[in-house]
């Protein structure tokens, strides 16, 4: 069973039909045990990092993530909010990646919004990828490039496309919204 | 690179996907659901859905349809029409819309813009600005082009961009239909004036019209109905000429 982090954050709907059209069952929910007894966790989301994190702390649900054991895959907010602080709303963060993340200066348009590649994979989610493969992104804040960093994409600057550490995994962009290469990415992880 | 985007529009009534001329003549183009599964197999970068026939009859969105697009397609989609107020908003986006796109709703009440973009963030809220060039002047028109505003164009993108738009969707009712090209010079105005992504809607009848709005302004999309619906110019060789003229397309 795939559990589903259900938050105060949008687009769970939208992870849970792709998980669908994968051919995996799926359950979205807030409830520790569940999430902690999963095979795999999807923690996604759109939405504001500060109001998340009063979300999950109120909730306990910082320390739920903390104790996973089993791959976890955060997508977009979900990645930032793995970080170790956001400037958005000045939010310290779950810091299960040793970045931070920072607003896109205005030098170009913000947000970052529609398809971009990535180069510079590494890691079991890019299996059988290159660096041409283009993914959907939306996003006005980027975590920066770190040790962690498993790809990359320019935009403005440099910033993580997707890091790893240990069991967790996390993309800025959208898998589940990113057609075939978001479900090969996808189904990546769930073959974990 | 940030590719440009190439988005079909399948306008919405009764369940069925119409095109009409210059926003009348309404004809039959298709089951919406085969539609948008054809366009992403043919690799368009998103799709937008609108009821067009919503802020008129008052009819709200078609959320069904929504909850069968979202389980079909895998890339983002936009569903607009009759949506007035933030609780219509929560039922497409929890129907699996990934943006909304609001007109005449944000003509009549500008702060809807804020409370959209509060609760879901701004990347959630299109506003779509219908245009018509009138006595030297491009001016904002609402309820399917039937009723002018008052408001002047460009005014009015500076005005949805503060209240908190994530992006406009802006399209020429004159050159809407025509098979002519795109409207230049109003998306080249307001996509200068606004740090939003516009996408250019209205006019497309050739694989040079896109080459043309992608160059010519700072457009980052491109979106057309009926010449994807009848095949006119399918989004393949589209985006490879595009490709071969250097544009950055995915």
């Amino acid at each position: 069973m795939i559990a589903i982090i259900k938050y105060n954050a949008g687009n769970i709907s939208s992870v849970k039909n792709a998980l669908t059209r994968l051919g995996y069952e799926s359950i979205i929910t807030s409830d520790s045990e569940e999430i902690l007894n999963a095979d795999k966790v999807i923690f996604p989301g759109v939405g504001q990092a500060s109001s998340a994190m009063k979300y999950l702390n109120e909730r306990n649900l910082d320390k739920t993530i903390l104790s996973i054991k089993k791959p976890m895959l955060g997508i977009c907010l979900g990645q930032q909010l793995m970080c170790a602080y956001s400037e958005e709303g000045s939010t310290q963060c779950l810091g299960i990646f040793n970045t931070k993340v920072k607003k896109f200066p205005n030098t170009e348009l913000v947000p970052h919004m529609g398809w971009n590649n990535f180069s510079k994979v590494k890691g079991e989610l890019f299996n059988g990828l290159e660096n041409t493969n283009n993914v959907y992104f939306v996003h006005s804040y980027y975590a920066e490039v770190n040790e962690q960093t498993t790809a990359v994409c320019d935009y403005i600057k440099p910033f993580s496309a997707a890091m790893q550490k240990d069991n967790f995994y996390a993309t800025q962009f959208h898998p589940e919204k990113s057609a075939d290469i978001g479900e090969q990415i996808l189904k990546n992880f769930l073959d974990l | 690179m940030l590719k440009k985007r190439i988005i079909p529009c399948l306008d919405i009534k009764d369940g069925r996907t119409v095109k009409g001329i210059n926003f009348v003549g309404i004809r039959d183009a298709g089951d919406p659901i085969e539609l948008a599964k054809n366009y992403v197999k043919q690799g368009a970068d998103e799709l937008v859905f609108l009821d067009i026939t919503a802020t008129i009859e008052n009819r709200s969105t078609l959320i069904d349809l929504v909850k069968r697009i979202a389980k079909e397609i895998n890339i983002p989609f936009t569903v607009g029409g009759g949506i007035s107020s933030v609780e219509d908003v929560s039922k497409l986006i929890e129907a699996g819309a990934d943006k909304v796109s609001i007109n005449s709703s944000a003509v009549k009440r500008p702060e809807l813009i804020t409370e959209i973009a509060e609760k879901f963030g701004s990347q959630c809220v299109v506003v779509a600005i219908d245009t018509k060039y009138e006595n030297s002047e491009w001016k904002v028109f609402v309820n399917g082009g039937r009723k002018f505003t008052g408001l002047n164009t460009v005014e009015w993108a500076q005005q949805v961009e503060e209240k908190g738009a994530g992006e406009i969707l802006l399209t020429s009712m004159n050159n809407d239909g025509t098979k002519a090209g795109f409207a230049i010079d109003i998306t080249n105005d307001v996509s200068s004036v606004v740090n939003l992504p516009v996408i250019a809607s209205g006019g497309a009848g050739l694989k040079e019209h896109f080459k043309n709005v992608f160059e010519k302004t700072k457009a980052t999309g491109g979106l057309a109905a009926s010449i994807f619906h009848y095949g006119t110019i399918p989004i393949p060789e589209l985006k490879n000429y595009l490709k071969e003229q250097k544009i950055a397309i995915r």
